[in-house]
């Protein structure tokens, strides 16, 4: 009974990170706790009352202790905080090499896709020693993703995308749990994180994987009369989307207002959703407003299908959009592994 | 009139005031439309004491059903709907009907007025009416959990709240926007009462501490709990009206609830623990028998808490997806608060230092309080730091970080201000020996409830958890086997309180040879207005004299 754990495993790179911290601010924790507790008890038995109407020294103060335990702690605080800020920028900055996973949480369970197109449920298989990116939503309320032996977490928001990364460093099995509460059977919606050497991840992948997240995105493209208009034609009535990821694209309109010139955002994912899903919250400069792009709303195309999408998007190299008619090459899974 | 209790029992003097019976405001008039149309603050305080009780035993019983479920790591004793609806009923109940307004609704109530020389607070109407919007705020919220509960948790995130949930919740956020109210008409009573109503001589400088912090308090209170009237009124437009303005589905942004929801709620948590930090000053000097180290710097620092509380909301959302820039900034601002809260413990060390201390049953929850809000307060730390929170985010960490602030801090001063006023309160002295036995148990059993609980956040476990895994199970006995040992410490003062408050001995003017109007110019208990003519201050509070403590000149 009394062989239990108090400390989580350390499974990820940034998990000794986030514990020297941990145990920086722990040390200095103990020892002021410890100095107030000792010096309560030391003045409760001390100074106590020794005979009736004693009174204590009637001083009221001193300037010297009064500035030092302001200004001790405000530089105990600050170091801290800037520490911390040093661990949250490994935690939220991921490597540019990191494999892409997508996760999508729904009441009650954590769906993830591959760059090979795989799919699961409630299981997330990592390779060992690779950095891994998830980009993470959710198709209802909110829900957090957990793993506490990687040390790291992100709310899964519907209506956005949230990243986070990890490299492991341990083989084998570790805990995923839902932090943010989603209703009757949040306590349930917990799952494992398996870590696999580079050659078992590799022949996990090639006997799972069936089509590249990529490939059917392009699928979709077609299917959903992207490419009616986004055709790689230079008369096309859209942008060209090719080689966007990842640029700044010059935007003339953006959510209600026109921009000052100028103006340009990343194409991250979160652009990339939200040109779809809402195409006039911001307008490509010299295009016109409000986009004569339809707006894919769930009905149209649900979170794990936009995934692929965008996967398809983020894919494109020059020349390799589709003329109306399929006749282009297939494309590469942007981020899977390569075979050795 | 300057000696203590136990100074009295030492030389086999009954502390007691064997004077025949006055008229004093219990006993003035004794029918029951005598106490709920009253306009005399102390009454309206002991019936805010007697509603809070109430709230505070049913919230009391749904956390000893969460403990009992939380034994073992299946879920086999409640299904998950009933478990998330009894967490949700105790951190309404507790959050919003018990710490907010535990101390300056009762205590406040009753004793500011009094620390003033005031005849009554400014508004009196006003005041009475407080009380019953706390009342029927509390008549809606019970009747939600009578028509089947909710489960969103107290935090309401949407869109779970305003869409998915089908709880009760427009009758819980109904009966809480009705009490924003009376949080709100008491926090601008004491501001004017404060402001208007303090007796000649009595300078901002002379204030009692205890002032100080329900003023900063006051504030908070008025400018921060409108804040959460708008969010559930917006909540309600999205849940009833299909506005959007949460949920994507209809072009709203949850995050928005968020920023909108801890805007209110983190100042909410100084609402909350500053009014305690005031009475623990209060109890600290009182006991040292010396000035307390720094006047000016608590009084400071209370208003540096109030004010500074309301830049640092969104240190709640680490990890929803705001920019890392705001996280950076919000995380900064966080170790802010800490630095005048750290102040204050200090402060009290400082005076105790070289004081010349009477261990009596409050002192002993003086002690309880400093050392459970220096852990809670330090704790906050690992939380306020962003390469650790996005661990501890959400986790029994923070669970066991803010029972330690809240619980530890807003609960365990209010005992000790209840221990210490109680002879004031009621005329009467209870059971000293139970007291401190009472003080530590709660000491003791919080300890053992909430300490493992850090331990599991840090090791994995989830905040709001029906089910958990099988290694986490010990901490968890631990814990439960802890609250235990804290509801007898809580029982028992409910108990020992009461019957002192009808039949205990009868207590002198000033027991405690504090030095503040309420004990040096008012009778135990006060007549119904208070004072006989006018009192004058004529120096800084907390002036200890060896002999006989300076009574404050009465003019008439
Ligand atoms: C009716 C024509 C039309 C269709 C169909 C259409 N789009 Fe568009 N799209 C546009 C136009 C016009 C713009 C430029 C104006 C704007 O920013 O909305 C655009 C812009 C975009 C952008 C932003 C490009 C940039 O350079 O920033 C993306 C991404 C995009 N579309 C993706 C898609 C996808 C994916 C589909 C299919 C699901 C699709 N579009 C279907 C017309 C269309
Ligand atoms: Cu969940
Ligand atoms: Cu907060």
């Amino acid at each position: 009974m009394w062989d239990f754990p108090i400390f989580p495993k350390q499974a990820s790179t940034v998990a000794s990170s986030v514990d020297n911290l941990t145990l920086f601010i722990l040390s200095y924790n103990v020892l002021i706790t410890a100095g107030v507790f000792v010096c309560l008890i030391f003045c409760a038995v001390y100074f106590r009352q020794r005979h009736k109407d004693e009174v204590g020294e009637q001083t009221h103060g001193g300037l010297l202790l009064e500035i030092s335990w302001a200004v001790i702690p405000t530089i105990i605080c600050l170091v801290t905080f800037w520490w911390g800020v040093k661990v949250y920028a490994e935690l939220v900055v991921p490597p540019a090499d990191a494999t892409d996973v997508y996760v999508v949480g729904r009441q009650w369970m954590w769906k993830t896709q591959y760059p090979t197109g795989h799919k699961e449920i409630n299981t997330l298989h990592v390779p060992l020693g690779k950095p891994v990116k998830l980009t993470i939503t959710s198709e209802d309320v909110l829900h957090s993703f957990w793993i506490p032996a990687f040390r790291v977490k992100a709310d899964a928001v519907p209506g956005r995308y949230t990243t986070l990364w990890f490299e492991a460093t341990v083989p084998g099995e570790h805990r995923l749990f839902c932090t943010e509460y989603c209703g009757t059977e949040h306590s349930r919606m917990i799952g494992k994180v398996v870590v696999h050497d580079e050659a078992d991840y590799q022949k996990w992948l090639t006997e799972e994987a069936e089509f590249g997240d990529a490939l059917q995105g392009r699928k979709l493209f077609t299917k959903l009369q992207c490419v009616t208009c986004h055709a790689g034609e230079s008369q096309a009535k859209a942008p060209i989307l090719e080689e966007l990821y990842m640029k700044r694209v010059p935007i003339g309109f953006d959510k209600g207002s026109p921009t000052a010139p100028g103006t340009s955002v990343l194409v991250d994912e979160n652009y990339l959703r939200e040109s779809i899903r809402y195409p006039s919250a911001k307008i490509v400069a010299g295009w016109q407003h409000p986009s004569i792009m339809p707006a894919y709303d769930e009905s149209l195309v649900s979170e794990d299908d936009l995934f692929q999408v965008i996967a398809y998007i983020k894919s494109l190299r020059r020349g390799q959009t589709p003329p109306r008619i399929e006749a282009t090459t297939q494309p590469r899974a942007l981020g899977a592994p390569q075979g050795k | 009139m300057s000696t203590t209790v136990s100074e009295l029992k030492a030389k086999g003097v009954p502390f007691v005031n064997n004077e025949p019976s006055k008229v004093t405001y219990l006993n003035h008039e004794n029918t029951v439309a005598s106490w709920l149309l009253t306009l005399d603050h102390k009454r309206i305080g002991v019936m805010y004491l007697i509603s809070m009780t109430f709230m505070f035993l049913l919230g009391g019983i749904f956390a000893g059903i969460i403990r009992a479920e939380l034994i073992t790591p299946k879920g086999d004793m409640l299904s998950s709907d009933f478990y998330n609806k009894t967490f949700t009923a105790h951190g309404v109940i507790m959050v919003f009907f018990v710490l907010i307004p535990a101390v300056p609704a009762s205590l406040g109530n009753f004793i500011m007025p009094l620390m003033l020389g005031a005849k009554d607070v400014a508004f009196p109407r006003l005041n009475l009416m407080s009380w019953y919007l706390y009342v029927i705020g509390a008549v809606f919220t019970l009747l939600a959990m009578l028509l089947g509960g909710v489960d969103t948790g107290w935090t309401f995130y949407t869109p779970l709240s305003s869409t998915y949930s089908n709880g009760n919740v427009m009758v819980v956020a109904a009966g809480l926007f009705i009490l924003g109210f009376s949080s709100i008409l008491t926090g601008l009573n004491f501001i004017v009462t404060i402001h208007r109503m303090r007796a000649p001589g009595l300078t901002w400088f002379r204030l009692p501490l205890f002032v100080w912090a329900l003023y900063a308090t006051s504030i908070i209170q008025l400018l921060g709990t409108p804040v959460i009237a708008i969010t559930l009124s917006l909540l309600g437009l999205e849940r009833v009206l299909g506005v959007g303005i949460f949920d994507p589905r209809l072009g709203g942004d949850p995050i928005l609830f968020q920023h909108l929801f801890w805007f209110y709620s983190h100042p909410a948590v100084y609402i909350m623990i500053l009014p305690p930090l005031g009475v623990a000053s209060e109890l600290v000097t009182t006991f040292s028998r010396k000035p307390i180290f720094g006047y000016q710097m608590i009084a400071g620092s209370s208003l540096a808490i109030a004010i500074f509380s309301f830049i640092v909301w969104a240190h709640h959302m680490f990890t929803s997806g705001i920019s890392p820039y705001a996280a950076m900034f919000f995380s900064l601002l966080t170790f802010s608060v800490a630095i005048p809260s750290g102040i204050k413990v200090f402060t009290w060390l400082g005076t105790m230092w070289r004081g010349s201390i009477v261990n009596d049953s409050p002192m002993w929850f003086a002690y309880g309080f400093i050392g459970l809000f220096t852990i809670g307060g330090l704790t906050g730390l690992f939380l306020s730091t962003l390469g650790t929170d996005i661990h501890l985010h959400d986790t029994y960490f923070v669970v066991a970080h803010f029972h330690y602030v809240m619980v530890g801090g807003a609960i365990v001063g209010l005992m000790g201000g209840l221990h210490f006023w109680w002879p004031k309160m009621f005329g009467r002295m209870y059971n000293e020996p139970l007291a401190k036995l009472s003080a530590f148990f709660v000491f003791a059993g919080f300890n053992l409830t909430f300490f493992p609980q850090f331990l599991l956040g840090y090791l994995g476990m989830p905040r709001r958890y029906h089910e958990y895994p099988a290694e986490m199970q010990v901490m968890n006995v631990f814990s439960t086997a802890g609250a235990l040992v804290l509801g007898l410490g809580y029982i028992m003062p409910m108990i020992y309180l009461t019957y002192a408050a009808f039949w205990g001995p009868k207590a002198s003017k000033n027991p405690w040879g504090a030095t503040t109007l309420d004990w040096t110019a008012t009778d135990s208990p006060p007549t119904p207005h208070n004072f006989e003519g006018q009192p004058v201050v004529t120096e800084e509070p907390y002036h200890y004299k060896s002999t006989e403590n300076k009574e404050h000149a009465l003019a008439h």
